[in-house]
């Protein structure tokens, strides 16, 4: 019974996956994605990580996935897009990644451990007192608040660094054509002051106009022998 | 199942995410790749945590999760500011780090 | 013992101190302090190597060999080099004399360059020389010999090339300082041959050793060490500077181009004597150079017509003569002639700088008639002069010329041939030489000298340079605006009476027979020397040799007086007949333009070629292109990975994730 379940979701996990990267538009891929994270979700219950299984499938496919449905609706899909810039490189891509394929399976199923092949340590539904069952909410957050208490916080802080960084990334600046010109004044004193551009961390560091607006000076041609 | 299957379930998913990274132009579906090959390292966290009977990979995937997703929080946010600054998003496009 | 080392360390660094109050002082002193600074210096170095001798004389005969050490220059495991003198006889005698005409020199100085801007330098410089020189002398090892030959190059150099705005006279310095260098390559390659040999740096450690020393080894290093002989002492080939030097001032011409520096070869081979006599073969090329230059230089004074030139040209012939009395054994002869040498030749100079100055600057005995009745006082120095050089009896000259002879011919075998020769050639020194006397001072007298008979010095009324006539100026860098005749002045007046005074009664210091004063006082030095022994030339000898050589000399001055005196058109006559003979002696016997061909234009072409092709292209194209090429393709290359493609700094990514699992699977 066991077996058919994980052949279906890891089925389901690799179907995922490919789509993610066969299919035409970005909102399709998102949703191949969230096939792949509920199937992964199964494997994680097969091997009785009961917690993660449930935050995989709220929080990862329940809230980033959803973030990212929001930002593809907002930017858009399938534009029609230029000739590829290296051609050559989809070939190589195909044959890197199949290399590490390749080497990671002779890794991690050529290797000594014996364990690999059972099904495990052994799980003990009814552990004694004092001890947690294995992948239980509680053994978890046991493990959370004494054994990796740092990370724990360390985890928090960096989700504050992020939220910090939507914020900033958020943010408008007076750029090259502003949507809604009912907004400028939102802008304070100090927008008035900066240089006009698109706001890249190029123009904001160099001060140079955007890279349309500019003309880049032709490459000097090489200096011919002498001169050294 | 021994914890092989899901070893290699794991490699071949991260092998994928690979090369979606490289192949894909659009950089929203590059991000998804990248999800994809965490994703896959979770999975096989979260299969050594069973071989050995601690937990350790479980909080080790959790944090893994939660990396995951302040990335894809700035990310998205690049790509959009990206957008509204009539950017192309493509990244092929974006060069300028060059020389 | 400490007295001789006192006075010995004195003699070396009074005319040091003298070079650097002049250096240093040359805008304090004014006038002619300059000039009484340097020659007072000079007479105190006299006096105390006059001091040094009595004092080395009362030491017992086995211990004078005085070394003074002053400290250790460089000492190392195999390798003695310390700041050491050697007094003994030879360098006594040798720095008495040299200090005693050197004193003389630079009285006549003092009034002779009197006007000239560059005043102070030239004593500074001149006594720079006699230093240089005095240490060259009194060194006691090879090291400080190699010094102080360098530095008495460099002396010369600056000495020549005193009137330095003079492009003929820059020439001059260069030419004679080239030539000096190749002599002093030959001198330190030598030294390698003997230390080699012998271990030490150390005159009496090493001669003591001269023995030992391989046969291949002391000949190469002797005829090494000839090669720096003839470069300094003007022997072929190496002799082709002498004649160029004189476009120094004459005092320089009178010190070192007669008197001191050119007979530093002379000194090199007596002091070697061990090492010489140990090595046949260098003695017996010494000997036939010697005796080549005699002649050769003879002949060419023969035809010369600028007045120092042929001045020039006896100094080589009879340096020759000295060259060749060491180099076969006959050391006191050869001292004995340096020594007289030194006297005749300085008056002589000395006199002719004063016909010079009576020309305005003009050197062309074409030019010169009759400064007889005009000049008298330096007719009379020249006329004593031109004796001793001659070699006639009671003169100087006459005995130290015939003591070389007569010891050269008693080794026998092929040395008579050379004897001969020696013979043939005082025969025709004193016909230059009074042809030169007769030509100058006898005959109508010319424009010049007529004015000074009325009492007015001929002055030119636009500086020029006599050789080329550029014309010039009289600022620093050029000859001054006054010149000095020894009747007019002083210094001049004393210099050269004494210095006549020297050539007439000087070899009555070596009369056969008679007195043996320089012989006895040498004997220390020589004591082991084979030759010293062994050359005792019979009275036979000895007295038909003087007889041959009176003759002689007489026979050439009652030629010259014939030819020159009563009847000039022979001279012409004789030019037509042997024209290619008097071409080849005119021109020198070529030997400017054989070195010219030899050396010159191969180094010539080489240095073009060096800085044409080699430089351009190799070193700067290859060695300095090369590397630097690579490392531009290189950062060209690595440059163009950046090419801000994203997917391919993340295709590299992977790429170097797969090498290194890869290499972990293998390593496992």
């Amino acid at each position: 019974m066991a077996e058919a379940f994980f052949f279906i979701a890891a089925i389901g996990a690799i179907a995922g996956a490919i789509g993610v990267i066969r299919l035409d538009s970005p909102f399709y891929s998102v949703l191949s994605l969230v096939v792949h994270l509920i199937s992964l979700a199964a494997l994680f219950l097969l091997l009785r990580a009961e917690f993660v299984a449930a935050a995989q499938v709220v929080v990862y496919a329940g809230a980033v996935m959803v973030l990212y449905v929001f930002v593809v609706a907002y930017v858009g899909g399938a534009e029609p897009m230029r000739r590829p810039y290296a051609p050559g490189l989809r070939g190589l891509s195909v044959v890197f990644a199949a290399v590490i394929a390749v080497e990671l399976w002779i890794a991690l199923l050529g290797t000594g451990l014996k364990a690999v092949d059972t099904e495990g340590a052994g799980f003990d539904p009814n552990p004694p007192e004092g001890q947690a069952t294995f992948g239980t909410p509680e053994a978890i957050g046991d493990a959370l608040l004494t054994k990796f208490l740092l990370p724990f916080e360390l985890a928090s802080l960096l989700l504050l660094v992020a939220a910090v960084g939507a914020v900033v990334l958020a943010r408008r600046r007076r750029g090259a054509g502003i949507e809604d010109p009912s907004e400028v004044g939102v802008l304070s004193v100090v927008d008035a002051l900066r240089p006009e551009g698109t706001g890249t961390m190029r123009e904001a560091v160099s001060g140079l106009p955007p890279v349309e607006q500019r003309e880049l000076e032709p490459a000097k041609p090489s200096e011919p022998e002498g001169g050294w | 199942m021994s914890i092989a299957w899901y070893l290699a379930v794991s490699a071949l998913i991260f092998a994928i995410g690979a090369g979606g990274v490289m192949v894909k132009r659009n950089p929203l579906v590059i991000l998804l790749c990248l999800e994809l090959m965490l994703n896959a390292a979770n999975l096989a966290l979260i299969a050594f945590s069973r071989m050995h009977g601690t937990d350790d990979g479980q909080v080790f995937a959790l944090i893994v999760m939660v990396v995951a997703a302040c990335e894809v929080t700035v990310g998205l946010g690049i790509i959009v500011a990206m957008y509204r600054r009539r950017v192309p998003v493509d990244v092929d496009e974006l060069r300028e780090l060059q020389g | 013992m400490t007295s001789v080392k006192t006075f010995a360390w004195l003699t070396l660094l009074f005319p040091l101190a003298g070079c650097i109050v002049n250096a240093l002082g040359y805008r304090v002193l004014r006038g002619k302090l300059p000039g009484y600074v340097g020659t007072g210096v000079l007479f105190a170095s006299f006096v105390s190597a006059v001091l040094m001798l009595f004092a080395l004389q009362d030491l017992g005969e086995e211990e004078r060999h005085v070394r003074a050490v002053a400290w250790d220059y460089m000492s190392t495991v195999g390798f003695d080099g310390e700041l050491a003198l050697l007094i003994d006889p030879l360098s006594t005698f040798m720095t008495v004399t040299i200090t005693g005409v050197s004193a003389l020199i630079h009285l006549y100085s003092v009034a002779y360059m009197g006007g000239d801007r560059g005043y102070a330098r030239f004593f500074s410089y001149l006594n720079f020389f006699v230093f240089s020189m005095l240490l060259l002398i009194l060194a006691g090892n090879f090291l400080f010999l190699i010094v102080g030959w360098a530095f008495v190059g460099a002396a010369s150099y600056l000495l020549i090339s005193f009137w330095f705005r003079r492009d003929t006279a820059t020439a001059a310095g260069i030419k004679a300082f080239v030539i000096n260098v190749l002599g002093d390559v030959g001198l330190v390659l030598g030294t390698f041959f003997i230390f080699k040999g012998t271990g030490t740096l150390d005159y009496l450690a090493t001669f003591e050793k001269a023995g030992e020393i391989a046969q291949g080894d002391v000949t190469a290093g002797c005829i090494l060490l000839l090669v720096g002989a003839f470069a300094k002492s003007a022997q072929i080939p190496l002799h082709t500077w002498l004649a160029d030097a004189m476009e120094g001032p004459t005092p320089v011409s009178a010190l070192i181009h007669a008197a001191t520096m050119v007979t530093a070869g002379v000194y090199l081979i007596a002091r070697m004597w061990p090492l010489f006599e140990q090595s046949s073969s260098a003695a017996a090329v010494g000997a036939i150079v010697g005796c080549l230059t005699l002649f050769v230089s003879a002949t060419i004074g023969l035809v010369v017509t600028d007045l120092k030139r042929i001045i020039a040209y006896s100094t080589m012939s009879q340096i020759g003569y000295m060259i060749m009395a060491v180099s076969s054994g006959a050391y006191v002869a050869g001292i004995f002639h340096f020594y007289t040498h030194a006297f005749f030749k300085a008056l002589l100079f000395m006199a002719a700088g004063s016909v010079i100055a009576a020309m305005a600057g003009v050197q062309d005995i074409d030019k010169m008639r009759g400064f007889r009745g005009a000049m008298p006082f330096t007719f009379g120095c020249f006329v004593v002069g031109g004796l001793s050089l001659a070699g006639v009896p009671p003169f100087a000259g006459f005995f130290s010329k015939d003591e070389v002879l007569a010891y050269v011919a008693d080794r026998g075998d092929w040395h008579v041939a050379l004897v001969v020769v020696g013979y043939v050639t005082a025969f025709i020194t004193a016909l230059y030489t009074f042809r030169l006397i007769f030509r100058v001072f006898f005959g109508e007298p010319s424009p010049e000298a007529r004015e000074l008979e009325e009492g007015h010095l001929h002055h030119a009324d636009v500086p020029r340079n006599p050789v080329t006539g550029d014309e010039e100026d009289t600022d620093v860098g050029f000859p001054g605006p006054e010149h000095h005749i020894a009747e007019r002045e002083g210094p001049m007046k004393v210099a050269m009476g004494l210095l006549a005074l020297a050539a007439i009664v000087a070899g009555w210091l070596q009369i056969p027979n008679v007195t043996h004063a320089l012989e006895e006082f040498l004997h220390p030095t020589f004591a082991e020397s084979r030759y010293f022994e062994e050359l005792h030339p019979s009275d036979g000898l000895t007295f038909g040799g003087m007889a041959i050589g009176a003759l002689a000399a007489i026979g050439g001055i009652a030629l010259a007086y014939l030819i020159w005196m009563r009847r000039p058109e022979i001279a012409v006559r004789m030019r037509e007949r042997f024209r290619p003979l008097h071409t080849l002696f005119v021109n020198k016997w070529y030997a400017d333009e054989a070195l010219d061909r030899l050396f010159v234009r191969p180094a010539q072409w080489f240095g073009r070629f060096a800085q044409q092709t080699f430089e351009r292209i190799v070193v700067d194209g290859l060695f300095v292109g090369g590397p630097a090429g690579l490392v531009r393709a290189g950062s060209a290359a690595v440059r163009s990975r950046q090419s801000g493609f994203l997917r391919a700094y993340a295709a590299l990514m992977l790429l170097g994730l797969a090498g290194v699992v890869l290499w972990l699977l293998l390593s496992s």
